[in-house]
């Protein structure tokens, strides 16, 4: 019985992905047919034209074909516009990682200075409240313009949109840090360097790591529409690139790696949010 | 007379509302602790309890009046008085040890790993925990956790225990186990204890000296009970002893009726010297004693008016 419950939710989801994927095979299907136009200008066009036609949308078959070609072959270079999905997927880890890291470089500290002073909170909520609705993209022209540098910018743009989750749930991790921790830190004459790395750091850290968790979602969504913008390399200019190349399995592919990556990305926060967390 | 280890000189407390009206919750209040002793606190919720507690632990300040420690004033927290909370307050990230040696490491910054250690599993020994040094605190009992904070607490040696009804959030088995630990562990090591509890019973086992506080807001020391039964007392014979019921009835007394209607504006009530008061050896509930011939066997002829 508990067995089969626990195999119950995976058999669900596996006739959900096959009736999905026999439908896009039922609507993809190619709608050949008796000659249906005239026959002077099925001589003019051809046979394949005029007997009706594969459709334009590729098929759940030709998905795959194109995913098993990634697969094989995912780190070839052949010049600028033509580099395997590998390749786009590992530019963009890079710059979602380096934009990341950089925000939290600096939104940790920061945070926990804002946490640990209401004056300071006070003083910097309305800027925080102002920054942090800007969609990063609009972030993009002043970028270009005062880097001067495409490659950069769409670090910037990175950095601009992790920073926030990751300040706000920093500070109020560090705010809300409970009162009778620190109190134990006050009688054991705690220095304040040594109750801020040893009693709030580790009491905040689960809150901190959720922001973290928040950020790099944020950060993985925004850097495939920076990277139409800025162009060059990325797995969001591939999609843009297979777009003008109208490759719609090439813009398949790209959509289901995104998501998987998206997907390992924050399966990876999850892990580090859990070795940090301890239950009372 | 020497000087007391804690001496408590016309403390008050005011907390000022949203509305700004100032509410006093408790004033002039007077008492000490003598090296040794072991206090408790008797008060109903809102008699400002805890405050004084923080007081003394250096984590609240008073409104007026001070607190002296071996004849120096309070200005903060201190290693010479440990707390253990209510809550127990460990840190969910740090093992038994861990809880036990960030206190120790406080305590004694300059002490190596070994030496912490050692003295760590001393006071983890003390309070019966051996074998469960890595443990994180959540997977222990709520008395286990008390048990680590009690071990936190003696092991940075403090001159001074204050408790805040650390067996309130516990069981009655457990809470009854604990307690006679704790009555060990202080004729053990001659701890200083000050402690605030709502159970009566656990204070009679506990304490040399009752401190009855009124009801709040004003509150005031109404007097302060001394525990005439003889220190070697267990939790099983307690009810035995003949002084144990005449405490017990003038602390529930007090709770249920005084504590509310208690005038401190009668003339002989001075809260400098509030009255010290022995109701075990008050025999007043005795009406006639049995002649000294009395025995076994013997036949009886009681006469009732």
């Amino acid at each position: 019985m508990n067995r089969l419950m626990t195999w119950r939710a995976p058999l669900l989801s596996l006739i959900i992905l096959l009736t999905v994927v026999g439908v896009w095979h039922a609507l993809t299907l190619p709608k050949t047919a008796a000659q249906t136009v005239d026959s002077e200008y099925a001589a003019l066009v051809g046979a394949a034209a005029a007997t009706g036609q594969k459709s334009t949308f590729p098929t759940p078959a030709d998905f795959g074909k194109k995913i098993w070609q990634h697969l094989n072959e995912p780190f070839y270079d052949r010049g600028p516009n033509d580099k395997g999905i590998g390749i786009q997927l590992g530019y963009s880890i890079g710059r979602v990682l380096v934009g990341y890291l950089l925000a939290a470089l600096v939104a940790v500290p920061l945070g926990f200075l804002i946490g640990m002073s209401p004056t300071v909170y006070r003083a910097l909520d309305p800027f925080i409240q102002v920054l942090k609705p800007i969609s990063p993209l609009a972030w993009m022209p002043l970028a270009l313009f005062t880097l001067k540098d495409s490659a950069v910018s769409a670090i910037f743009v990175i950095f601009i949109c992790s920073v926030w989750p990751m300040l706000i749930n920093t500070a109020f991790g560090v705010a809300s840090v409970r009162r009778e921790w620190l109190n134990v830190a006050r009688t054991l004459e705690v220095g304040s360097m040594r109750t801020a790395f040893r009693v709030i750091l580790p009491a905040a850290a689960p809150t901190i790591m959720t922001g973290m968790r928040i950020s790099i979602s944020i950060a993985w969504l925004v850097i495939v529409a920076a990277e139409m913008l800025v162009g060059g390399t990325g797995i969001g200019y591939f999609v843009w690139n297979e777009w003008n190349n109208l490759s719609i399995t090439n813009i398949l592919t790209a959509i289901l790696a995104i998501g998987l990556v998206g997907m390992l990305l924050d399966l990876m926060m999850a892990k580090l949010t859990k070795l940090v967390t301890f239950p009372e | 007379m020497s000087e007391p280890l804690i001496r408590i000189e016309g403390i008050s407390k005011k907390f000022t509302g949203r509305d700004g009206t100032a509410t006093t919750v408790f004033e002039d209040l007077y008492f000490s602790i003598e090296p040794g002793e072991f206090v408790c606190l008797i008060g109903h919720s809102g008699c400002g309890k805890t405050t004084i507690l923080n007081v003394l632990s250096g984590l609240d300040q008073t409104s007026s009046g001070y607190v002296f420690v071996a004849g120096r004033e309070v200005s903060g927290p201190s290693l010479d008085r440990a707390v253990i909370f209510q809550s127990h307050a460990l840190m969910p990230w740090l093992t038994v040890m861990g809880n036990i040696a960030f206190a120790v490491k406080s305590r004694w910054p300059e002490w190596g790993g070994e030496k912490i250690r050692a003295h760590c599993q001393q006071y983890i020994d003390l309070v019966s925990l051996t074998g469960s040094e890595k443990k994180r605190p959540a997977e222990l009992s709520g008395g286990m956790k008390q048990r680590v904070g009690i071990a936190r607490a003696l092991s940075i040696q403090p001159k001074m225990l204050l408790m805040d009804e650390p067996f309130s959030a516990l069981d009655a088995l457990t809470r009854g186990v604990l307690q006679e630990e704790v009555l060990r562990i202080c004729a053990e090591t001659r701890q200083t204890v000050f402690m605030i509890t709502h159970d009566v019973d656990e204070a009679i086992l506990l304490a040399d000296k009752i401190v009855l506080m009124t009801n709040g807001p004003h509150a005031k020391i109404a007097e302060i009970v001394v525990n005439s039964m003889p220190r070697s007392r267990t939790r099983h014979d307690l009810h035995k002893h003949p002084h144990y019921y005449r405490i017990r009835n003038h602390l529930i007394d007090f709770l249920v009726d005084r504590s509310k209607a208690f005038a401190s504006d009668s003339p002989d009530y001075d809260p400098r010297h509030p009255p010290l008061v022995t109701p075990g050896l008050d025999r007043a509930d005795v009406i006639a004693e049995a002649p000294k011939s009395l025995s076994a066997g013997k036949p009886l002829v009681a006469v009732v008016k």
